[in-house]
């Protein structure tokens, strides 16, 4: 039991169990699912392909927060991305595919590189993750804003809705391509060096360099790869609604992703990472949202409920915290915090 | 001295950690005027002891009595205010703040409801007079050397009226004439009456400056003795608990080894890098230990680093077996078979939130990108081989290196190189801050290598060591090469100390 | 890093700010007509002196090390609270106005308790209390609530003349106030002192005995009050509550004081340059409005350009000072 609680993913699941069965106490059929025109349909399926978007986010930003980083631009990158797919499309109709990949390929290719640029920021300029992703989170918002002229412009190209609205044996084809990016991530994280690498040198960037490991193209990558999710996040989420909008287009989403990870039990000091507890830590915020919308509460608790959500999550994550209402992680914790400066404990 | 009343006296003092039994029956008796030296090897239990007394741990169990009163010290801040302050090995002050403001931080000079910045100028002034000591008190604390951090640092602790002063290996970080300095300062504070602790791994400052010394040893309290009163061996062999038969064994076992290798691995040819070390020519042969003897700042990391490619070389040539070899980075050192075991063991060694297993595989594993993952069985062999023959304690492959003592990370960094099987090895200062036992095993494994022809650079402040263990010594001072012995038996620490000191 | 930034280079940045303001004006002065004159000056102070006033909490935070993400939301939540109370309590400004300083001066406590007490991150924390305090204001109403009361239309219309034609109102002046008793609490007190120390080093902090519990969670609760006292000067600017007012705002709030020189690692930094960093958001949007045809989102790219140039040019400096301290 002991070491179940002790799993960095034992709260996170907890919290998404509970956020269910509340559902499930408010709507008795909350977990059923039914094929409707061969597309299979129900709640959880709908907190699964709304939480698509986020889900993918999440996972560029675990890997930045795993380096010691913080990606605060990809919100601006979703607009980006909504606003270049929307805009290589406005002017195409009819259902040939080529504007589609068109629009994926710019918007991905644009936004892996701006990506990389606060990569470039962060490893070769030495720049503080924060500071440099803000330059992008204030900047990029302007330029999809520039790109969109300021106004929501709709798409009338039916393929650019499969991205984001399509079906693909009875699933929405948008968990396909969340489930899709977090494999990779997963097999190129832990099936190879890459996942070590990028623990070492979040926990130790001078010494993962004497070590041998290129730190620099460590951090460049996984800045790239945040902008990469974004930007299909971005896409996804243009293809939702067939239209982009550089005002409000991912609007809050850095934030979002953010507790995604920190909930899902990755430090923010970077180190650790764990990819899993990412994706739980997105479908609590969505089932959140879903939640506050199904049983009726107003949207506007959404806020409220989110804060304390995010509030309980770190508590319960902080040792402090456990040390002083539960009474254990004991000690161990406080000596962690005070060896990390300091002395070593012997 | 023994009729007067101890300033300070800790008796029964328990603190336990989960699973450790950090300090047990622990005892600790300070006079005024007396510089106390708290011995012990790592994990003995002084800092943890220091901590206690500095209010930064909570006590479980015994007394602590100032002047015959019982007190409770229950933090930093409480334990200033009962006059006793520490100057820690790492210089724990604010570097982003003026001279002045470290000294008076906390306990500022108020006139009018406001600071008053030129008092406090003038007063911090005086203060570093007594210390010998003028500098710009006005400037950033970070624009000047360690050494003067650590006398900043000092005088912090003397305007608190400080009735007891632990210093916290104050000198591992200075040079002769620093250490020199800091003893006349520690003389003439003495003379004022104050109780200092002083804790130090060379032992001869310990009997160079103290009066008494308390032995810890495992968490445990071994004694109380006059330091003139104790001879070194004794001393030792109480603070590692081994037998001085053994001791001895241990302190004559390489002794004029001169290897006949003419084979060279490695050949520096004027290389240099501005502003660090001065152009110098270095060979290292196979089977061959090369000790860089110099004072702190004398450029020897700084070579070392050029060498490995840590820092760019601006100047000369590198040949690696006979070969003109080019490495701009770390990673290209490696893949040429050279490894670089780092004096910064906390900022540049142990990667802290990975395992041991983890830690030792890093470099091998760059070696081998990321593509060529090793996999978890081949891992855990190799951890568990490299515990087991460096007797890294505890024995767990799994276990965060943070939670290690420093001795045992830094077994762990040296397996890290091992794993890579390297020709060359360069070790800076891989014996400071820990304990004897761990310090004879690492150079136990040096002579092991060299046997097995693998060539080692060894950086150390100890001269004894460097005559004990290499073959040639390389001397460097104010950032240049100067002489280049071969250690035929004859060789001295006097002269070798010469050249450092230079001007002779 | 920063440690070892030195004294002439640390205030070369509070230099670099005040020279591109005065490069910007004389900019707006050389192309505009109307430009140079005193109330256009003036008018930056006006329309800016919320944000002054919540600048110079962040300043605080920022130094300590810390970031406050609560404080667009707070002024969102002090602008509600101020004018249900008024308009729906009925109640006199005299209980009007103090409560709604609480507001965020309690937010702000909590926020750093935890922060300090449980060892979490300042980034999160805030976070939370950004969602919280905006939540809060959606609860108390969805719609604006306009206000109508001879109280708040004082201060929001009384002009207080100036030499030559010119006024500045009464926030201007609150902002101004506030802004001195900062720098007067930044150099001369001991809490000042503090909280530059915490910035450079919280372990060494503590160790040299100093108070930060106490000064950590007092940092935030300065932010809070003065993210309130900003609410209620937005909320005179305004005249109304709304839980999208200054939405985004903790943004603009962190790039004008790193505009204005602060570091965001901490330990480094101006309150005046906080001030004039606000003066140069001011005046980017002044010149966009001259411009006429510039449409808004150029603001939020010269925005990220000059904190891109801001950055940069703190990187050259401490890069410059490593290598003094290298050789030196």
């Amino acid at each position: 039991m002991k070491a179940i609680i002790k799993s960095r993913l034992f709260w996170p699941i907890l919290v998404l169990m509970l956020i269910l069965l509340i559902n499930l106490f408010f709507d008795s059929s909350f977990f059923s699912m039914e094929i409707r025109n061969g597309r299979l349909t129900g709640s959880l399926i709908d907190i699964l392909n709304r939480g698509a978007p986020l889900i993918l986010i999440s996972i560029g930003m675990t890997l930045v927060i795993a380096t010691k980083g913080i990606d605060l631009s990809v919100g601006s990158v979703i607009a980006m991305s909504g606003a270049i797919g929307a805009m290589t499309v406005a002017s195409a109709d009819g259902t040939g595919l080529g504007p589609l990949l068109m629009a994926i390929g710019l918007s991905l290719l644009i936004c892996t590189f701006v990506g990389g640029w606060n990569g470039l920021l962060v490893s070769r300029v030495g720049v503080q993750p924060i500071v440099a992703t803000l330059i992008l989170m204030v900047a990029g918002r302007g330029v999809a804003q520039l790109i969109t002229g300021g106004q929501i412009t709709t798409v009338y190209y039916d393929p650019y809705s499969f991205i984001g609205g399509g079906y693909l044996l009875a699933l929405p084809f948008s968990i396909f391509i969340a489930a899709f990016v977090f494999l990779i991530a997963v097999l190129l994280t832990r099936k190879t060096a890459l996942g070590l690498f990028i623990e070492s040198v979040g926990s130790n960037p001078d010494a993962s360099r004497l070590a041998g490991i290129n730190s620099k193209n460590i951090m460049l990558m996984v800045y790239m790869f945040s902008g990469f999710c974004a930007g299909v996040g971005g896409l996804i989420l243009s293809s939702n609604v067939m239209s982009a909008d550089g005002n409000n287009a991912g609007l809050w989403f850095e934030l979002d992703a953010i507790l995604a990870v920190v909930i899902g039990g990755t430090s923010l000091m970077g180190g650790r990472f764990y990819l899993t507890g990412t994706v739980i830590g997105a479908l609590i915020i969505q089932s959140l949202t879903t939640t506050i919308y199904s049983i009726g509460i107003p949207a506007e608790t959404n806020l409220v409920v989110k804060a304390l959500v995010v509030l309980i999550v770190c508590l319960l994550q902080s040792p402090e915290f456990r040390r002083k209402v539960f009474g254990f992680g004991k000690v161990k914790g406080a000596g962690e915090q005070k060896g990390k400066e300091g002395a070593t404990l012997l | 001295m023994a009729e007067q009343l101890p300033r300070l006296e800790m008796t029964n003092i328990v603190k336990e950690f989960p699973g450790v039994k950090a300090l047990s029956d622990v005892q600790l008796r300070l006079y005024p005027g007396e510089v106390h030296a708290l011995m012990g090897e790592n994990g003995a239990g002084k800092s943890t002891l220091i901590k206690v007394l500095t209010g930064v741990y909570p006590i479980d169990q015994g007394t602590v009595t100032l002047e015959g009163n019982p007190v409770h010290i229950s933090s930093p801040l409480k334990a200033q205010e009962h006059g006793i302050t520490t100057v820690y090995q790492e210089v724990n002050l604010c570097s982003n703040l003026s001279v002045t403001e470290n000294i008076f931080i906390g306990r500022e000079i108020k006139k009018y409801g406001r600071l008053a910045w030129k008092e406090m100028h003038q007063r911090a002034e005086k203060l570093l007079e007594r210390l010998q000591l003028k500098i710009d008190v006005t400037k950033l604390l970070s624009s000047y050397s360690v050494a003067i951090q650590q006398m900043v640092a000092i005088a912090r602790a003397l305007n608190v009226s400080a009735k007891i002063l632990i210093l916290d290996e104050p000198t591992s970080s200075l040079d002769r004439d620093e250490v020199q300095q800091l003893f006349a300062v520690m003389r003439q504070l003495k003379k004022d009456g104050l109780a200092i602790v002083f804790v130090s791994h060379f032992l001869d400052q310990i009997f160079e400056i103290t009066d008494r010394l308390t032995v810890l040893r495992n968490g445990e309290w071994i004694g109380e003795y006059k330091t003139a009163e104790i001879s070194r061996m004794d001393l030792v062999s109480k603070m590692i608990g081994k037998e001085l038969e053994e001791m001895e064994a241990i302190s004559s076992k390489n002794t004029g080894n001169t290897t006949e290798s003419t084979q060279s691995f490695l050949q520096a040819d004027e290389v240099g890098l501005k502003g660090k070390v001065e152009p110098f020519d270095l060979e290292m042969r196979k089977g061959e230990i090369v000790g860089l003897a110099g004072l702190l700042g004398s450029g020897r990391t700084e070579m070392a680093r050029v060498l490995f490619g840590a820092d760019k070389k601006d100047k000369g040539k590198i040949k690696v077996n006979g070969k003109e070899a080019h490495f701009s980075s770390p990673r290209n050192a490696i893949l040429y078979k050279i490894g670089f075991c780092s004096e910064n063991r906390k900022t540049e060694g142990i990667i802290p939130e990975l395992t041991v297993r983890e830690n030792m595989i890093l470099a091998i594993q760059s070696v081998y990108g990321w593509f060529r993952y090793l996999s978890k069985a081949k891992q855990m062999k190799i951890a568990d081989e490299y515990i087991q023959l460096l007797n890294i304690n505890p024995a767990n492959p799994e276990q965060l290196i943070k939670n290690l003592s420093g001795g045992n990370q830094q077994k762990v960094m040296l397996a890290r190189w091992l794993v890579t099987d390297p020709d060359l090895l360069i070790l800076d200062e891989p014996t400071r801050g820990i304990d004897i036992g761990a310090k004879t095993e690492i150079m136990k494994l040096m002579t092991k290598l060299s046997k097995e022809n693998k060539s080692i650079l060894f950086i150390s402040s100890e001269i004894e060591e460097i005559l004990r263990t290499c073959d040639r010594i390389a001397v460097l001072r104010d950032r240049k090469k100067v002489k280049e012995f071969d250690n035929d038996g004859k060789l001295t620490q006097q002269d070798v100390m010469k050249e450092m000191a230079g001007g002779g | 890093m920063i440690n070892r930034l030195s004294l002439d280079y640390k205030q070369l940045p509070l230099v670099a700010t005040i020279a591109l303001f005065v490069l910007m004006f004389s900019f707006g002065s050389l192309r505009y007509t109307g430009f140079l004159s005193t109330q256009v000056f003036l008018n930056l102070f006006i329309d800016n002196a919320f944000l002054i006033v919540i600048a110079v909490g962040m300043t605080f935070v920022i130094l300590s090390g810390g970031i406050d993400l609560s404080v667009g939301s707070v002024i969102a939540l002090t602008s509600m609270v101020a004018a249900s109370l008024t308009m729906e309590a009925q109640l006199s400004p005299w209980i009007v106005v103090p409560v709604s300083l609480l507001v965020g001066t309690i937010l702000g406590m909590i926020q750093g308790s935890l922060i300090h007490f449980y060892n979490l991150q300042p980034f999160i924390v805030t976070l939370a209390g950004m969602f919280l305090a905006r939540g809060l204001s959606y609860l108390i109403s969805v719609e604006t609530i306009s206000i109508d009361h001879p109280f708040f239309s004082y201060m929001a219309n009384s002009q207080i003349p100036l030499p030559g034609n010119n006024f500045i109102s009464i926030s201007v002046v609150i902002a101004l106030i506030v802004a001195a008793i900062a720098i007067f609490i930044a150099h001369f007190t001991n809490f000042g002192r503090t909280v530059y120390a915490i910035g450079g080093s919280e372990q060494s902090a503590l160790l040299m005995g100093l108070p930060v519990t106490r000064t950590k969670i007092l940092i935030y609760t300065l932010s809070g009050f003065l993210a309130s006292l900003a609410g209620l000067i937005f909320t005179f600017y305004m005249l109304s509550g709304y839980g999208l007012h200054a939405n985004g705002m903790e943004l603009d709030t962190i790039a004008a004081v790193v505009i204005g020189g602060t570091l965001l690692t901490g330990g480094a930094g101006y309150v005046a340059g906080s001030v004039v960093g606000v003066l140069i958001l001011g005046i980017i949007q002044t010149i966009i409005v001259f411009e006429g045809t510039l449409s808004s989102w150029w603001t939020k790219i010269a925005i990220g350009v000059l904190l891109l140039l801001f950055i940069v040019l703190q990187r050259v400096i401490v890069w410059r000072s490593e290598k003094k301290a290298g050789t030196g």
